[in-house]
């Protein structure tokens, strides 16, 4: 495994009480697997990734639980080694990527310089790397768009160049998060194929945080289903998203609109998510739950094993 | 009658740089069009949707629509009373200093009819009680609940909806579609529906005009369209919206991205990107006939 991620749980001290973030998230990462976690917002998929990666914004904390990368432990290392990590052995891909980009700087000196800052390599090689790099992510001509800068190219080849900078030391987990969300459905095809091939090719372990099933059904292997800072499923995507599980899962996966010729009503979870300060007892989606029933409000339920995937849902409890 | 009709309009922008650049550095006005001879109708009681990527000129048929922009050319009649709009982004679009009482009440505000506030949240799924409150206090779904309210205030018979959920979750985007086609049906509203996502689309639309570039490069009923797709754009957009059926069929992948409307491409506007342009498609700009805009269609090429 590339990643593993034991019982993390994320809390934020404030001053009217402290709030769970996250709550026992376990899974891992295998090489050249690509993971999806698929979630609404504030279910805290985002989270999830910044304290893989140690970025979480004070006074967020890791409270309990292990990051292994390659079976070394991570969350407790001292900040300058993890962000040697960074980059390094995890590459990160964030929504916009403007805010990745550093814009008075040319394309082609952002990626020499994280080359070079990771790598022992002389200039004239880290050239070398940068234009194999940007070819491979699919940028055309590299040779004449190296001296261009961050405006100068489309809001597709923007995001191509942030995944050429994260793959620039060859790193063995990729952070993908929301990397086609800012992107126009055409172009959003093309950063899909581009993850994959990569995951294929390189062996680099993904995780694609994203709130679009649709985009996990065409990139990832496996899926984890969040809500309330949890995950409540997790399993191989051809199964969560035929037979899902949980009734959350259920619920989203019947109210995602798919193209059909005729027309048809959605189904609708009602309510919303709750806020972190409000995460009733039990199971964090008793209250919107079609197939509540006792124990529900009461004790919460951990992943169990349901079908191929695990739930944590008292229905698939073992009677 | 249709309740609106669109006829040849187009829209052009300046983009020129400052005057006394132009002047010193002998530069021409430059003008970017936005929109370019678009013409449709809308029926009473029916869903329209404009769907294309961003920068397709898709908002700014709806912002002359609702007369926010002057055409620059062509017309736009409406036959109805009165027409709202219902905007993207429910945490920009409400007043965050104001209670949603007020908010709603705004526009019937000189009629001084304070108990139809009540009806009209309860209309969209929301309490009387809510009233009382700020929108900080509201998620980004019943924010959007909100900003229909506020639209129905004046019991207009034409909506015009900007991407009204694309900046909400999955099963929240659920609630307020259903929510909208339930007051469609019992309220006889007409609806214009911008968005870029194909699916939404689908699931609301009585009929669908595809933009391009400017253009409405094919117009045809949801059933149709997404059943036969005829203008190759439609076809690479319907291709690329993501499998969730998992069939695993082959995607051809999308080439190419939209052009800078700064330097058109000569001829037809699609044909740097479409797989079956031929010279014909790289001289002359394809007019609408039959409800594309495509030399391929028309010729039975493809």
């Amino acid at each position: 495994m590339i990643l593993e991620v034991v019982g993390l749980k994320v809390e934020f001290p404030t001053r009217r009480g402290t709030l769970t973030a996250l709550d026992g998230i376990s899974f891992s990462i295998a090489p050249g697997e690509v993971l999806g976690v698929v979630g609404e917002s504030g279910a805290g998929k985002s989270i999830t990734g910044l304290a893989i990666i140690g970025l979480l914004e004070p006074p967020g904390r890791i409270a309990a639980g292990e990051v292994r990368l390659e079976g070394r432990r991570i969350d407790n290392l001292p900040q300058e080694e993890l962000r040697r990590l960074r980059g390094r052995r995890i590459g990160v891909v964030f929504q916009d990527p403007l805010t990745s980009l550093n814009p008075l700087y040319t394309i082609g000196r952002q990626l020499e310089e994280t080359i070079l800052t990771h790598l022992s390599l002389s200039k004239s090689e880290a050239r070398l790397r940068a234009l194999s790099l940007l070819r491979e992510v699919g940028i055309p001509a590299p040779e004449g768009r190296y001296h261009h800068y961050p405006h100068q190219f489309s809001g597709g080849m923007r995001q191509r160049v942030v995944i050429a900078l994260a793959l620039a030391a060859e790193p063995q987990l990729l952070i993908a998060d929301e990397p086609t969300t800012a992107l126009d459905v055409s172009i959003q095809a093309q950063i899909i194929t581009l993850l994959k091939r990569l995951a294929q090719e390189r062996g680099t372990a993904v995780m694609l945080i994203t709130h679009d099933m649709g985009v996990i059904a065409e990139t990832a292997q496996r899926v984890a289903v969040m809500y309330a800072g949890r995950i409540v499923e997790l399993g191989a995507v051809r199964d969560v998203i035929h037979a899902p599980k949980h009734p959350y899962t259920v619920g989203l996966m019947g109210s995602i609109p798919r193209i059909a010729a005729k027309r048809s009503r959605l189904v609708q979870i009602d309510g919303a998510m709750p806020r972190l300060n409000a995460i009733p007892p039990g199971c964090a989606f008793n209250p919107r739950c079609p197939r509540r029933f006792e124990p529900c409000t009461v004790k919460r339920p951990e992943l169990m094993p349901a079908g191929t995937s695990l739930a944590a849902c008292w229905l698939h409890a073992a009677a | 009658m249709p309740l609106l009709k669109l006829e040849g309009v187009s829209r052009d922008f300046d983009v020129s740089r400052p005057w006394l650049n132009r002047v010193l550095e002998h530069e021409p006005r430059r003008l970017l069009r936005a929109v370019d001879r678009v013409s449709f109708e809308v029926a009473t009681g029916e869903t329209l949707a404009l769907v294309g990527e961003s920068g397709c000129g898709k908002s700014t048929v709806a912002r002359l629509i609702v007369g926010l922009y002057q055409p620059t050319e062509g017309r736009v009649e409406y036959g109805g009373r009165r027409m709202q709009m219902i905007f993207q982004d429910p945490y920009a679009s409400l007043n965050p200093r104001w209670r949603v009482r007020d908010i709603v009440e705004e526009p019937i505000r000189a009629l001084r009819t304070p108990a139809r506030v009540d009806k009209l949240l309860l209309q969209v799924g929301l309490s009387a009680d809510d009233g009382e409150k700020y929108p900080h206090e509201f998620s980004g779904g019943q924010r959007q609940r909100i900003s229909i309210a506020r639209a129905l205030a004046g019991e207009p018979d034409f909506l015009v909806c900007d991407e009204p959920t694309s900046a909400l979750d999955v099963s929240v985007q659920a609630q307020i579609l259903n929510l909208m086609s339930d007051l469609q049906a019992r309220l006889g509203l007409t609806y214009l529906f911008i968005s870029h996502n194909l699916a939404v689309v689908s699931q609301i639309a009585d009929r669908v005009g595809v933009m391009y570039f400017g253009r409405i490069v094919e117009l045809a009923t949801a059933a149709e369209l997404f059943a036969h797709p005829r203008h190759p754009y439609t076809r690479m957009l319907l291709d690329a919206v993501p499998d969730l059926g998992m069939t695993g069929k082959p995607r051809t992948p999308v080439a190419g991205e939209v052009p800078n409307p700064l330097a058109p491409p000569s001829g037809c506007a699609f044909h740097p990107r479409c797989p079956h342009a031929n010279e014909r498609c790289r001289a002359e700009v394809p007019a609408v006939i039959d409800d594309v805009a495509c030399h391929a269609v028309q010729e039975g090429r493809i």
